[in-house]
């Protein structure tokens, strides 16, 4: 949008190539510097037999260790529940946040109730926001036990958390509540950008609530979705706090994701090379799903890209 | 004129469903704080005190057996304010870059930085600790202080830069007619005009460094540097049975970030609402 146009009156004579370095050296002496070496080292662990954090020679074995990997059962169930837990997650989120966002964007009374309470979940952190939904589902005292029973909907206390697939989608409750109001937020801010002339027309041609949704509100907020929905999705395939704090992959496996799976094999098995690996075929698999999220942004009326 | 009225009726169910279901499960964790471990138990479960029992928070405040609450809240803070700072002037400087200069490799920087995003924790922890070691930064705040930045400021980058954009840049260029330096125009005249931005951008970066958990898992050890995510993971497996002194720290320690985010609720939002797509 707001081309920087050489000005008669630009202050600075350096080159715009001099003065963006310049500012942009701390950011990238912050960031890149402290990843940029662990990253090559990884990748280096990832092709030798390294067992020990103190090793100093390890040998070099080339793809074994993503063979190793790529052939363990553990590592496609878990694959199989990262993939499960992203997309059911991912949807429920984005489906929850529009309403929310919808909510947020509407003439009500009220309105900063709604958006004090919307905000809370988002600002507790991760690891409390686990114990606490630990509690809710807990088999003795959990308030969820205690609320479904006093309404009549159970008659006994039930183990949420104890069958393995019932505990990942007791996770991913646990998760969407945690997550929903950033998504909100992020498509609200598509919605206000929306400009209201649009919908003026849309009265005077006629079209009901459920036609302007779905072609003029989802349309115009496509781009907003794109990378909401890509961010979300990185996101949810890196998950590792909530199921450390909740479940710590159990029960039976049930909760292990593949952040989980690749944690046990380079700390609790204290393997460091199939760790490596590992942890480099999450990061093919989310420069995958980020190639989507790149081409989303572009698409989108980013002028950043 | 029917139609409309059950329409709005329907619109402030829906906010009032809303409004409980994310208020619920933080509401519950206060009152159980303050119950008595038999009332937590019984069934049916009580969801009122039936005595107001403060006892869980006297014992985090004042026990030596937890020390490490006490001082992870310390540590937490610490890295916290130090992460914001450092990550908002870091950002403040690359963003204006951004948002302002074309210059050679421009995007390949900024996709560098985007892709630093998808990067998991767990691919740089091993090198990490290792490196952290060797320069004696193992159980340090100083440590988590350097690793939390790079994650955050990628964070910070992005907001700000697309908050930036939506800045006229005429404000400037009539701030360098009247003498201003780059950066002079851009203390007094760009940030006073971005501060939704500054402020969503501050919180996103104070909520990553307080929330954030595997590097200090990995990188602490002991009071000297264990962060509050930490200490309530350690209380969450070791008083499993004592919901209430669990619920009673997680309180104390969702405080600070509720707060802030209560009380700039409305910055933030703003901040992002010209920051995500408009720019």
């Amino acid at each position: 949008m707001s081309q920087p146009v050489r000005m008669r009156h630009m202050p600075v004579r350096r080159s715009p190539g001099l003065t963006a370095l310049g500012l942009l050296t701390p950011a990238i002496l912050v960031v890149f510097g402290i990843i940029v070496y662990p990253m090559i080292r990884t990748a280096v662990y990832s092709v030798t037999d390294v067992t020990s954090a103190m090793q100093t020679s390890a040998p070099f074995v080339g793809v074994a260790n993503y063979a190793t990997a790529l052939a363990g059962a553990k590592f496609w169930s878990s694959m199989g529940r990262t993939l499960y837990f992203t997309i059911v997650s991912t949807s429920l989120e984005l489906v929850l946040g529009l309403g929310i966002a919808g909510l947020l964007n509407a003439k009500i009374k009220g309105q900063w109730l709604l958006r004090t309470a919307v905000v809370i979940p988002w600002a507790v952190p991760t690891i409390v926001s686990g114990a606490l939904w630990k509690g809710i589902f807990n088999a003795q005292y959990g308030s969820l036990n205690a609320a479904l029973t006093q309404l009549g909907l159970i008659d006994s206390y039930k183990v949420w958390l104890g069958s393995p697939f019932l505990a990942l989608n007791m996770v991913i409750v646990a998760d969407v509540w945690k997550t929903v109001p950033v998504v909100a937020f992020m498509l609200l801010a598509g919605l206000t950008s929306i400009p209201h002339e649009v919908y003026e027309a849309a009265t005077i041609d006629r079209a009901g609530p459920f036609r302007t949704l779905w072609s003029i509100t989802l349309p115009l907020l496509l781009p907003s979705i794109s990378i909401v929905l890509v961010l979300r999705i990185i996101e949810a395939f890196k998950v590792f706090d909530v199921i450390y704090a909740m479940t710590r992959g159990g029960p039976a496996n049930g909760t292990m994701t593949i952040a989980y799976y690749t944690y046990t094999t380079a700390f609790s098995d204290q393997n460091y090379g199939i760790g490596s690996a590992l942890a480099y075929l999450i990061v093919i698999v989310i420069a995958i799903l980020s190639a989507v999220y790149l081409r989303a942004l572009r698409r989108s009326e980013m002028s950043l890209l | 004129v029917k139609r409309r009225v059950w329409a709005r009726i329907g619109l402030y169910l829906a906010a009032a469903l809303t409004v409980v279901v994310m208020l619920a499960p933080f509401a519950w964790m206060v009152i159980a704080s303050f119950q008595t471990q038999a009332e937590l138990v019984a069934r049916p479960l009580p969801w009122w005190p039936q005595q107001f029992y403060p006892n869980r928070y006297i014992s985090l405040f004042a026990d030596p057996k937890n020390d490490v609450f006490r001082s992870a809240l310390r540590n937490s803070t610490i890295v916290a304010l130090a992460v914001v700072v450092v990550s908002m002037i870091v950002g403040i400087l690359g963003a204006y870059a951004f948002a302002r200069l074309r210059f050679r490799f421009r995007r390949v920087v900024l996709m560098a930085f985007l892709f630093t995003y998808m990067l998991p924790q767990i691919a740089l922890l091993i090198p990490l600790y290792l490196i952290l070691s060797r320069l004696s930064l193992l159980d340090t705040v100083t440590g988590l202080i350097v690793v939390d930045c790079s994650l955050v400021v990628p964070f910070v980058l992005w907001i700000l830069s697309n908050y930036f954009l939506t800045i006229p840049s005429e404000l400037e260029e009539s701030a360098w007619i009247d003498g201003a330096s780059r950066l002079g125009a851009l203390l007094r005249v760009v940030l006073p005009s971005a501060r939704p931005g500054l402020f969503a951008a501050g919180m996103f970066a104070f909520l990553l460094a307080w929330d954030e958990f595997m590097y200090a898992l990995i990188f602490t050890s002991s009071t000297a540097s264990k962060t509050i995510p930490v200490a309530i993971a350690e209380f969450s497996g070791r008083y499993s049975t004592d919901f209430g002194l669990v619920a009673a720290g997680g309180v104390i320690a969702a405080l600070p970030p509720v707060i802030l985010a209560i009380v700039f609720q409305r910055n933030v939002v703003s901040g992002l609402v010209s920051g995500a797509v408009k720019a």
